[in-house]
C-alpha cells in the first residue's frame, strides 16, 4: 500500500466553507482558520476552491522569509511559521504563488496550512479531508484516489520559466501532466460579451 | 539563495538548530536537576567516615633503640612527610605526624610537669599523646596519628588515623 497523499479536487468544491470551519476547530490554533476559500472569478461564475498548502518541494515562502521562520520537516510538509521568529513582515504572502500563506493582525504572526502536522504525522486525515462533503479534498493512497476517480493528479506547476514540484496534487483532466499558470491568458466572460458587442455594433 | 545563505538559514527543519521554549527549560530543569543530585551525591560522600587510611608498611626501628620517654623522627609514607614515633614513659609506642596543624612546625616530645606533650616551638601550641587531640594554643584541628604495629621487636608504620575533634 502506498502512502497516503493529499489531493485537491477544486470542480468538485461546493464552497460549502466546512473545510475552513473544521480548520479552525482544531486545539492548536482554535477560532482561527489556517485555509481559506478562494471565489474563482466571482464576476462570471460561483466556483470556488479551497486554498491549503500545496507544500511545495522548494518552498517560496520559506526561501524569502527573514527571519528563518518556515521550516519544512523530513517527510516534505513546510510547517506554518514559528512564533518566537515570525517577524510579520508578510514576505511569504508575496512570494507564495498559490496565494496560501494569510497574515494574522491579531497576533502578529503569518499562519498558513501545515496539513495538520499534529494529525497526518500520526496517521490521521487533516481536518479538512475529514469533513469535505464531496470530495474535493481528499487524503487517501494513489490507489483509493484511481479506484473512484478518473482524473489524473499534478503536482508539477509551470508559472513563467519556473517549474515548482509540490507534496500535495491537484486533479486534473484525464493525461494532463502539468498545469502551466498564464495570468494574462484568463480570458473573461465579460470581455468575450465586449467583443461580441463591438461586432455587433 | 547561495550555498553561505542555505547554511546560516536552512529551510529543512532538522538542519536547523532551532530550540523551542519547552525543550530550553527541559534542558535547564535537568541540567539542575543533574547539578543538584550531583551536589548532593558529593556531600553524602563527605560524610563517609574515613578513620582510618592504609599506606604500605614500612619498618621504623626496633624496639630496642628507644628507651622510654625519648621520641625518634622518621619519614611515612612518603620521604618528606615528617612523622615522629614517642616511646611513652609507661614503655607504650605511639606515632604522630609530625606537622603541627597550626602552621605546619615540625611538634617535639615533650614532658612539662610531668604531662607528655607534643609540643610546637613555634606558637606555644601542644597535642595530646594519647590521641592527639590539642590541649594548647592555636592550632585548629588534631594532630593525626599514625598507625604502628610491633612485629616481634620491630616497630612498623602501616597507616593513618584522623585524629578525633
Amino acid at each position: 500500500m502506498s502512502e497516503r497523499q493529499f489531493y485537491i479536487d477544486p470542480s468538485r468544491c461546493i464552497g460549502c466553507n466546512a473545510c475552513v470551519q473544521a480548520c479552525a476547530e482544531c486545539d492548536t490554533h482554535p477560532g482561527v482558520s489556517m485555509i481559506h476559500l478562494e471565489q474563482v472569478q466571482r464576476a462570471d461564475t460561483v466556483q470556488t476552491t479551497p486554498i491549503i498548502c500545496m507544500h511545495c518541494d522548494e518552498p517560496a515562502c520559506a526561501m524569502v522569509c527573514p527571519a528563518d521562520a518556515i521550516k519544512k520537516t523530513p517527510d516534505g510538509v513546510v510547517q506554518s511559521s514559528l512564533k518566537p521568529r515570525c517577524i510579520g513582515c508578510t514576505n511569504c504572502l508575496f512570494a507564495c504563488p498559490f496565494g496560501v500563506p494569510k497574515y494574522d493582525v491579531e497576533v502578529d504572526q503569518m499562519m498558513k496550512c501545515d496539513m495538520c502536522y499534529d494529525r497526518t504525522s500520526i496517521g490521521l486525515k487533516p481536518m479538512c479531508a475529514t469533513v469535505c462533503p464531496s470530495g474535493a479534498l481528499f487524503y487517501g493512497t494513489p490507489e483509493e484516489l484511481a479506484a473512484e476517480r478518473s482524473g489524473t493528479p499534478s503536482n508539477e506547476f509551470i508559472f513563467g520559466n519556473k517549474k515548482i514540484t509540490t507534496k500535495v496534487h491537484l486533479m486534473m483532466p484525464q493525461g494532463t501532466k502539468q498545469l502551466t499558470v498564464k495570468p494574462d491568458a484568463v480570458v473573461r466572460r465579460s470581455d468575450l460579451l465586449t467583443a461580441v458587442r463591438q461586432v455587433e455594433s | 539563495m547561495n550555498d553561505k545563505l542555505k547554511e546560516d538559514f536552512p529551510i529543512e527543519w532538522e538542519d536547523d538548530h532551532f530550540v523551542t521554549r519547552r525543550e530550553f527549560f527541559k534542558f535547564l530543569t535537568l541540567a539542575s536537576g543533574g547539578v543538584a543530585v550531583g551536589t548532593a551525591a558529593l556531600a553524602a560522600y563527605a560524610q563517609i567516615p574515613r578513620e582510618e587510611i592504609k599506606f604500605e608498611a614500612a619498618k621504623i626501628c626496633s624496639t630496642e633503640d628507644l628507651k622510654p620517654g625519648s621520641a625518634l623522627a622518621f619519614s611515612f609514607p612518603r620521604p618528606g612527610d615528617l612523622c615522629i614515633l614517642v616511646r611513652k614513659q609507661d614503655g607504650e609506642f605511639v606515632a604522630f605526624k609530625r606537622r603541627c596543624t597550626h602552621l605546619s612546625c615540625p611538634v617535639e616530645y615533650e614532658v612539662k610537669n610531668e604531662r607528655e606533650l607534643l609540643y610546637c616551638p613555634c606558637h606555644n601550641g601542644a597535642f595530646s599523646l594519647d590521641d592527639g587531640s590539642v590541649v594548647q594554643g592555636p592550632p585548629p584541628h588534631p594532630l593525626p596519628q599514625v598507625k604502628i604495629e610491633v612485629r616481634g621487636s620491630e616497630i612498623w608504620a602501616t597507616g593513618a588515623i584522623k585524629g578525633d575533634h
